[in-house]
């Protein structure tokens, strides 16, 4: 293995600098720097949007770059299709497989670039099994090449990847949370497949949460933060909290106007909820007028929880109390009914119907108010819209117009008009302010505290720190489906936050 | 049409008056010009246009027959299954599903409840072909059950068709594919392969010469359209084709709005099936085999989206009457029935991509 001082000596096979990205409304990349050394393992971490998934798109030819320049040993390449970063000797794995699930490994791996035989157009399933097997062997790894791949499991769909990628030569591979799903055991064999390739010179990134594999495979380090670079490290000469602070050194730039309203009973109650593979016993309560943050890292089961106390999907085990008394929810609609209101993480898909007009988006969850014998008054639907277009300063050209055509904060808040409307007694926010302006993020804000005071029970859910530690009475941190610690808003900081939230005791 | 163009007014102040924009910081300037429901607008004038074209042509190509009183009700009256057919298939596709099985529906409640014309009830099982009958029941008794029959045959049918969808999640294509070929199948064994024939002349009179069928089909036109618009069921159906997810999430019972909207497609199929067996004189297994394809053409013809969450039975009614005057001015011009077919698969193709074209614009 190579010592990470000698490492720094080589020239580095893939160079990138200065790379910026903006998306409408965003800089997803600032002038970041990142370079890569033939045969390193090279972590990039950070927050939930500080940048490594844009960097990788660009990487990958998935996205084009506004400026900044990327060098493969050296000289300077255009990536403008996945195509030509292959081409290149990169490949990418992403969380989700890119496998046809019902062809077999072999078949998975010289996808489009099949062996012909002696008759054109027939592809030799001889020679292709064989190199397959040839590439699986160099490896070192166990596969059954005959099984359609969505048959193996997860461990051994990454296998195919991974040996998808080396047979195209791959100097370069890009692992986005590999060990995302792996067990323990297959984690150990994933590290000696990674040795391995770093012994034949193949450079790796290896993109993860949990800091602690950082320690066990990887050379250097790269840390960003809000679409800049913060620093790269030799892992030797770091540690753990250090790439914590480098991760979260966020000021608290959005002024949150947070208002402690008075907390009364306890209105929502869960005690050890539970779905297989998903959340576990999961217990807490939040009262009246309070709002409770749930933070945690993507995929730490936070919408999870929110979802199966919203009835959308089923749980295993596990009660709900409402006011003290247990109830059953399976729908959205037994929760809605019982007072409980969700706003999802993607309005789009899951909080609004984009074609219909803002009037009806916003009577959607409460027809039943406006109906008489099932027929809609169109005249009190007429005035419950405006009343919410005005109160909360949608910005609309008539309440007729279709909800695709407002901005993203127009939208959120038309999905917040909806909620308020069925008077939800317990609120749950999903990532309320993500993609929305920071003017639209503090209207919000300021409504969350008007609902807290008028006695509602709040759970914000948010992968934002500042916006968790301004707005929150109380923080529940979510690892890997568990509730991993509480802190109070006196103690809660950003570096504890996420201490527990990559697993930290 | 007076509501559709105050929406038109609407968006157009803000997409013209300066002032009006200048207060609107929030959307953008591009967005506002997409204006969905003034395409919409467009694509209903666009359709009106057709048939008016499509009358003139026909008017100067018959000799003028086309434009008469007594073509003209026949025209209405071809027309009128397909309406039935059309609204139920509207509802249904509005929620982003389809029913391949309404032709098949439609020619099992036929020979169905003709045969209770024939022979009372309960009729005979299976049907004896080889008796020329009179009827055993007057009229009077045996039409309203016959009626009743027809409706609660198609509406088992649509209860048939809606609980794979709901509870196995079969897709609606096969579900009720399957059952075009099981109600199909069904509407032989009843009849032995033969027909229910000489079904009595004050029954076909009534159907097939009088307003009858027309007056039913305005009026399922007219229901379907203020269920959809007036009703929290027919929000809940638009709703559910947008967004199906999001629907449920805001509390409607998906299951239980795509469970009615195969219940009325298949109940109006039924319905549709006695009327056309009136029309025709008999009731007979082989009817409605190019009316699945009909209906589907009106609804698409009419404007509504096969993707689901837009739609309006007005524009079927349209598009049914299109229909109905291709195929009467085609067959006024002696144009033989396969060239028809030829003409009228162009026909539903070009508003498809008119569709399309419409949506790409956006």
């Amino acid at each position: 293995m190579a010592v990470a001082g000698s490492l720094s000596l080589q020239s580095p096979v893939l160079e990138m600098r200065g790379i910026t990205k903006t998306y409408p409304g965003v800089t997803a990349l600032d002038g970041v720097d990142f370079s890569v050394l033939p045969g390193e393992v090279h972590a990039l971490v950070g927050e939930n949007g500080a940048g490594k998934s844009t960097l990788m798109k660009i990487l990958a030819g998935a996205d084009t770059r506004d400026s900044g320049t990327v060098r493969i040993n050296g000289s300077e390449v255009q990536i403008t299709s996945p195509q030509e970063a292959m081409r290149l000797g990169i490949s990418i794995i992403y969380q989700e497989f890119n496998l046809v699930p019902y062809m077999n490994a072999a078949e998975n791996i010289f996808l489009g670039r099949e062996p012909v035989g002696a008759i054109p157009g027939l592809i030799n399933f001889r020679k292709m099994y064989a190199d397959a097997e040839r590439i699986i062997k160099e490896l070192d790894v166990k596969l059954d090449m005959r099984v359609p791949v969505n048959q193996l499991s997860v461990a051994q769909q990454q296998m195919v990847e991974i040996a998808k990628a080396t047979s195209r030569n791959a100097r370069i591979i890009a692992m986005d949370e590999p060990s995302a799903t792996l067990t323990e055991h297959e984690l150990e064999n994933l590290f000696k497949l990674i040795r391995r390739l770093k012994s034949d010179g193949v450079s790796i990134i290896y993109i993860s949460h949990r800091l602690e594999e950082i320690f066990q495979i990887a050379d250097r380090v790269t840390v960003l933060r809000d679409g800049r670079l913060v620093a790269t490290k030799n892992v030797a000469e770091t540690d753990r909290n250090d790439i914590i602070r480098m991760m979260v050194g966020r000021e608290l730039k959005d002024k949150i106007p947070k208002i402690a309203a008075d907390r009364g009973d306890v209105v929502l109650a869960v005690k050890n909820l539970n779905r297989a593979g998903v959340i576990k016993n999961i217990s807490f309560e939040v009262r009246r007028g309070e709002i409770l943050g749930l933070a945690g890292l993507v995929g730490a089961g936070r919408t999870e929880v929110a979802r199966a106390i919203f009835g959308a999907d089923p749980i295993d085990s596990g009660t709900i109390f409402l006011g003290g008394k247990p109830v059953t929810i399976r729908s959205p609609r037994d929760a809605i009914r019982l007072g409980i209101g969700l706003v999802t993480e993607d309005r789009k898909a899951l909080g609004l119907v984009l074609g219909m007009a803002v009037r009806e988006n916003i009577s959607l969850a409460n027809l039943g108010v406006l109906a008489k014998l099932g027929f809609i008054s169109r005249k009190k639907e007429q005035e419950v819209a405006n009343r919410y277009v005005e109160d909360l300063m949608i910005k609309t050209p008539s309440i007729e117009q279709a909800v695709q055509n407002l901005s993203g904060g127009n939208q959120q808040k038309v999905v917040l008009a909806k909620w308020l409307f069925t008077q939800s007694k317990v609120l749950i926010f999903d990532e309320p302010t993500r993609g929305i302006d920071v003017g639209a993020k503090t209207e919000i804000y300021q409504l969350m505290n008007k609902l807290a005071e008028n006695g509602a029970a709040i759970i914000m859910i948010s992968s934002e720190l500042p916006e968790i530690l301004g707005m929150s009475d109380r923080i529940l941190v979510m690892h890997e489906g568990e509730i991993d610690g509480e802190l109070s808003r006196e103690e809660a900081t950003q570096e504890k936050i996420m201490h527990l939230a990559t697993g930290g005791e | 049409m007076k509501k559709k163009l105050q929406l038109r007014k609407e968006v157009y102040r803000a997409e013209l008056g300066n002032a009006t924009r200048s207060e609107l910081p929030g959307i953008q300037h591009q967005q506002l010009r997409t204006r969905p429901y003034g395409s919409q607008i467009l694509y209903s004038y666009g359709i009106l246009l057709f048939l008016i074209i499509l009358c003139i042509f026909f008017q100067i190509e018959t000799d003028g027959t086309f434009l008469t009183l007594r073509n003209l009700s026949n025209v209405l009256r071809q027309s009128s299954v397909n309406t039935i057919l059309g609204v139920g298939m509207t509802l249904v596709i509005i929620t982003g599903g389809i029913d391949l099985s309404v032709g098949a529906v439609l020619a099992l409640a036929g020979v169905l409840s003709t045969a209770i014309i024939m022979r009372g009830f309960p009729p005979p099982f299976p049907f004896p072909s080889d008796v020329a009958m009179t009827p055993s029941w007057s009229l009077g008794t045996s039409a309203p059950i016959a009626v009743a029959v027809a409706a609660l045959i198609g509406a088992l049918c649509g209860i048939h068709n809606a609980i794979p969808i709901i509870k196995l999640r079969v897709p609606p294509f096969i579900a009720t594919l399957a059952m075009f070929s099981i109600a199909r199948g069904f509407a032989y064994i009843y009849v032995g392969g033969g027909q229910v024939g000489n079904l009595p002349s004050e029954f076909t009179r009534v159907v097939g010469e009088g307003p009858l069928m027309p007056v039913v089909a305005i009026s399922t036109v007219v229901v379907g359209h203020i269920l959809l618009t007036k009703t929290r069921f027919g929000r809940s159906i638009y709703a559910v084709g947008g967004n199906e997810q999001a629907a449920r999430l805001s509390g409607i019972n998906v299951g239980r709005v795509k469970f009615w909207v195969y219940f009325i497609c298949g109940l109006l199929a039924g319905i549709a099936g006695l009327l056309l067996a009136g029309r025709l004189g008999a009731g007979d297994p082989k009817s409605g085999l190019s009316y699945k394809l009909n209906a589907i053409a009106a609804v698409v013809l009419g404007g509504t989206s096969l993707m689901g969450g837009v739609g309006t039975v007005t524009g079927t009614l349209l598009g049914a009457v299109v229909i109905g005057s291709l195929e009467a001015g085609l067959g006024l011009m002696g144009v033989p029935w396969f060239v028809q077919m030829v003409v009228k698969g162009y026909v539903i193709l070009m508003a498809v991509v008119l569709e399309r074209t419409k949506k790409h614009n956006r």
